[in-house]
């Protein structure tokens, strides 16, 4: 009986530490970490600054800049905290670098950003500085809901060559090995980041693309509404942990 | 126009020893790599580097491709008097920058 019940406590207690998120900054290495702690040495902060000087200027001349509707960038603290966000005019939801082009296309009459360009990453790496250190608060119940279990439904799912699913390894092996590198439990909370392997500024779909490639699977196109659901569920998952932006990863 | 990040200490104690950090954005393009097409990518590497401190040379150093981008310095001065601290950098392109930060010595 006894022995019954230390199982099940020690079942309860790897069942509490799976559920607990738990931040790449943790698993990251000293050097890493004093990396992101510093604004001066990070590197995140180069895309920011550019950012900053994109904030103010107008894309188009004679144009509104995003400092003329905004005011100061800090007037969208906690925003990227909640994005992805539902959209009620398009009636679904888009993810930070969507709202940003849908800015631009509605309000600036400006061509969209491209994906990854270094514009686009310094403007939500801007936004995104906002709202460091506020948690991770992105809806996930009411109209987000479909997109939510859509996001979990492909985290489940076996892909690729590898027949691999998100789940397996960031849900299951979280804190074991793939080869030299530590499994990460898989959290957005720090993005756009500077990946050390990128030797640059990256978004979380280019992550998400890496993860696919990963598996020899072929990855979601850009913008593709299964890459939303994915950032929605990885959103809802990681409650609790604390905006990073701009991130250090290995 | 590079991106800098520069942190120089903006007071200091005389006779103190100051940490100079600067992080440079570059793609620091080593010149070995190949594009799609087999063509080689021409080097673009920023390949000197200078650091004085009211005209007295701190740092000059020279860049070779095996650094990596976004190339991150960190050296020390003594602070003896207040000026000027001014660091410039040349690339493959030519272009040359320069950056400069007041520290006041009490």
């Amino acid at each position: 009986m006894k022995g019954w019940l230390a199982l099940a406590a020690l079942i309860l207690v790897h069942a509490a530490q799976a559920a607990e998120p738990h931040s790449g900054y943790q698993d990251a290495s000293p050097a890493t970490r004093a990396m992101q702690d510093n604004d001066s040495e990070n590197p995140g902060f180069l895309w920011v600054q550019q950012g900053e000087s994109l904030w103010s200027t107008a894309p188009q001349p004679g144009g509104q800049s995003c400092a003329d509707c905004h005011g100061a960038p800090a007037t969208l603290r906690g925003a990227a905290a909640r994005y992805p966000a539902f959209d009620a005019g398009l009636k679904r939801p888009v993810t930070l670098e969507q709202r940003v082009n849908l800015c631009r296309t509605e309000h600036q009459h400006a061509p969209k950003l491209l994906q990854e360009s270094d514009a686009l990453l310094g403007l939500t790496a801007l936004i995104g500085l906002q709202s460091r250190g506020m948690p991770v608060a992105v809806q996930t119940d009411g109209p987000m809901q479909p997109f939510r279990d859509e996001g979990q439904a492909l985290f489940t799912t076996r892909m690729g060559q590898l027949q691999l699913s998100c789940s397996q390894c960031h849900d299951q092996l979280a804190g074991q090995r793939l080869g030299g590198s530590l499994i990460p439990q898989g959290h957005p909370n720090g993005y756009p980041l500077y990946r050390l392997e990128w030797q640059s500024m990256g978004s979380l779909t280019r992550r998400l693309r890496n993860c696919l490639t990963g598996v020899r699977a072929e990855p979601f196109a850009a913008d593709s509404p299964e890459l939303v659901a994915i950032e929605i569920f990885l959103a809802g998952r990681a409650r609790g942990l604390v905006i990073e932006t701009p991130a250090i990863r290995p | 126009m590079v991106r800098v990040l520069i942190n120089v200490p903006k007071t200091a104690r005389r006779g103190e020893v100051i940490e100079l950090k600067v992080l440079i954005s570059h793609p620091m393009e080593t010149g070995q790599r190949r594009n799609d097409m087999g063509q080689p990518i021409p080097r673009d590497i920023i390949h000197s580097f200078r650091c004085t401190y009211n005209n007295e040379l701190v740092l000059d150093a020279d860049f070779y491709p095996a650094i990596s981008a976004n190339p991150f310095l960190s050296f020390t001065a003594l602070a003896e008097e207040s000026g000027q601290i001014v660091m410039t950098f040349t690339d493959d392109h030519g272009v040359e920058q320069t950056e400069s930060r007041a520290i006041t010595v009490a």
